[in-house]
């Protein structure tokens, strides 16, 4: 009864491309990934879009002042403080829910090295991530200039500075993907990692804010949320400091996933 | 190998070997420590101290992992928001192990009915089929199943009993935990037992089937002082009246009492062995070994 029982199987080995690919269909089977980036997507081009109607509506009441501040390129970008609520929730949940779920062991008998497992899926959610993240930014921005080109408030996108601040958006959005899924993987839960992200995202500016101004403003630049959304740093600056975070969470992780039980 | 989990000690200095070509039984109580041996043959918790080899290598290093070893553990490993197939899938693409061999095993295990389901639906036994499905996946030498049995139904316990003889025969090397020695007793070969994270015995089904031995022979007949009197008076035996007429006799066999009884023309009106049945072997072994015995239950319910 040899052969006959379960037949013969050509395994060639672990892989990073096979763990990427395995990561890949992983991501693409759960129902959650895909509500996820619909709520990241409706709510960046919504929102924005609410916001860029409601201010050119308003727009002839404006003060100079008022109109000195109207940066359509800005507008355009609006709904990126709630979109990426949603993103990092996909984030967290690509790991944390190995934990719940118990995938965790059978990923982890597939590939008995671990670390692999960490790297893929930090790849395959951050290129998904980036990939939905730019092609939203750049609806938005068509969408939103198409609502201002009736008051003619509306610029190019190749206006100055317009196109790195678009595809920039994307890189964030991607970076907070990034420190997410390693959230989930340090802390293997996600009620836990996704109420880590909100209290930093979320909670810690506006106490930041209550602090006296000297202090407060130094330090709110360098919140995770204002790197990169916060204006006072430079674009790449901001970016990097993100992609700093980003490798002390993700280091973190890969420190807990390899020496700890799973 | 020995494990701790804080302070409270799982496996302790537990060392056994388990051979290809046969099906090992892996027995022991709840909480013996069977689940923690079986998670650090496939690397997921690293022993305190010692170490676990797998065809001569610790696991983690493996190049192919899915073909040196297939493990089914106890706990569920399955994202329920995914379908089965999906998830043999996602497994097998890590060892590069193509998308035909999914369908091989899901038709193996039977489950290509209900392969598009979410696994979450799935039942127990389903569960446990696709979690032999995955064990399956890379063609292993090394099988190892955590109470693969639980939750089938009989025809399922069926299926699973020869299967993993038949893994067996192709020279696998197959190493199957349950806590119900019957189970054992009827697929494997050898046995490791063991209690509270010490080995206990590490046999030959054969040789513990052998522990089960005579524990006396009821007796009963209406003329059972007299045959008490006479049978005491035989070399090593023991007399216990039970009641009135029934007697138990150990150090007899029932050829030995029967004889007794005819030439003392003693009526018997029955005349019967009391052999300890695996299950008592199994007990008596682990009696000392066992977290919760329910007479600590009684206790503490008596104590409350």
């Amino acid at each position: 009864m040899s052969a006959a029982t379960i037949g013969h199987s050509p395994a060639l080995g672990v892989t990073l491309p096979r763990v990427i690919k395995s990561e890949w269909t992983k991501l693409r089977t759960v129902r959650s990934t895909y509500f996820t980036l619909l709520v990241a997507v409706a709510l960046f081009i919504g929102v924005s879009a609410l916001i860029t109607a409601v201010r050119a509506h308003r727009y002839h009441g404006f003060s100079a002042a008022q109109r000195a501040d109207f940066n359509p390129v800005q507008m355009a970008l609006a709904g990126i403080v709630v979109a990426q609520l949603a993103i990092g929730v996909l984030g967290v949940l690509a790991f944390s829910s190995e934990y719940s779920s118990g995938m965790i062991r059978s990923s982890l008998a597939a590939v008995p090295r671990r670390l692999p497992v960490l790297w893929s899926k930090l790849i395959v959610v951050g290129v998904t991530v980036f990939v939905v993240s730019l092609v939203t930014v750049l609806v938005s921005f068509f969408v939103t200039q198409a609502i201002l080109s009736p008051y003619h408030l509306n610029v190019a996108i190749t206006s100055a500075g317009t196109l790195n601040k678009l595809w920039t958006r994307a890189v964030y959005l991607t970076e907070v993907a990034l420190i997410c899924v390693a959230l989930g993987a340090l802390l293997r839960s996600t009620a836990g990692g996704i109420s880590t992200f909100v209290g930093v995202f979320f909670v810690l500016p506006p106490i930041t804010a209550l602090l006296p101004s000297d202090i407060g403003n130094s330090i709110m630049k360098y919140l995770p949320g204002s790197t990169v959304l916060g204006d006072n740093l430079s674009l790449w600056a901001g970016i990097a400091v993100m992609a700093g975070y980003a490798a002390i969470v993700v280091i973190a992780a890969a420190v807990r996933l390899q020496w700890t039980d799973a | 190998m020995t494990k701790h989990y804080g302070k409270k000690v799982a496996v302790d200095a537990l060392s056994f070997e388990v051979q290809p070509g046969i099906v090992t039984g892996f027995l022991g109580p709840n909480g013996a420590g069977k689940s923690t041996t079986m998670r650090t043959i496939a690397g997921l918790d690293e022993p305190t101290s010692g170490r676990v080899w797998v065809n001569g290598q610790e696991y983690h290093k493996s190049r192919v992992p899915m073909a040196e070893l297939g493990i089914l553990l106890e706990a569920k490993s399955v994202h329920g928001g995914r379908s089965a197939r999906n998830h043999l899938l996602a497994l097998a693409q890590t060892n590069g192990i193509d998308s035909k061999r999914v369908d091989q095993v899901i038709e193996f295990v039977g489950l290509r009915q209900v392969a598009r389901q979410h696994a979450g639906s799935f039942s127990m036994g389903m569960g446990q089929r696709l979690g032999i499905a995955a064990a399956l996946l890379g063609d292993p030498q090394v099988v190892v199943l955590d109470e693969p049995v639980n939750g089938l139904d009989p025809e399922g316990v069926l299926w699973v009993r020869n299967s993993l003889k038949a893994l067996a025969n192709e020279g696998r090397t197959v190493f199957v935990s349950s806590h119900l020695m019957t189970e054992m007793a009827l697929t494997a070969t050898h046995l490791i037992v063991i209690g509270r994270g010490h080995l206990i015995a590490d046999t030959t089904v054969e040789e513990f089937v052998s522990r089960a031995k005579t524990r006396g022979v009821t007796v009963r007949s209406p003329d059972a002082a007299m045959l008490a009197n006479l049978v005491k008076m035989t070399d090593g035996a023991g007399v216990i009246a039970d009641a009135d007429d029934i007697l138990h006799v150990e150090g007899l066999t029932s050829e030995q009492i029967g004889t007794i009884a005819w030439q003392n023309h003693i009526r018997i009106f029955e005349l019967t062995p009391q052999r300890s049945s695996l299950e008592d072997a199994f007990m008596q072994l682990t009696h000392d070994s066992v977290d919760f015995r329910s007479e600590q239950l009684e206790e503490l319910a008596v104590a409350s």
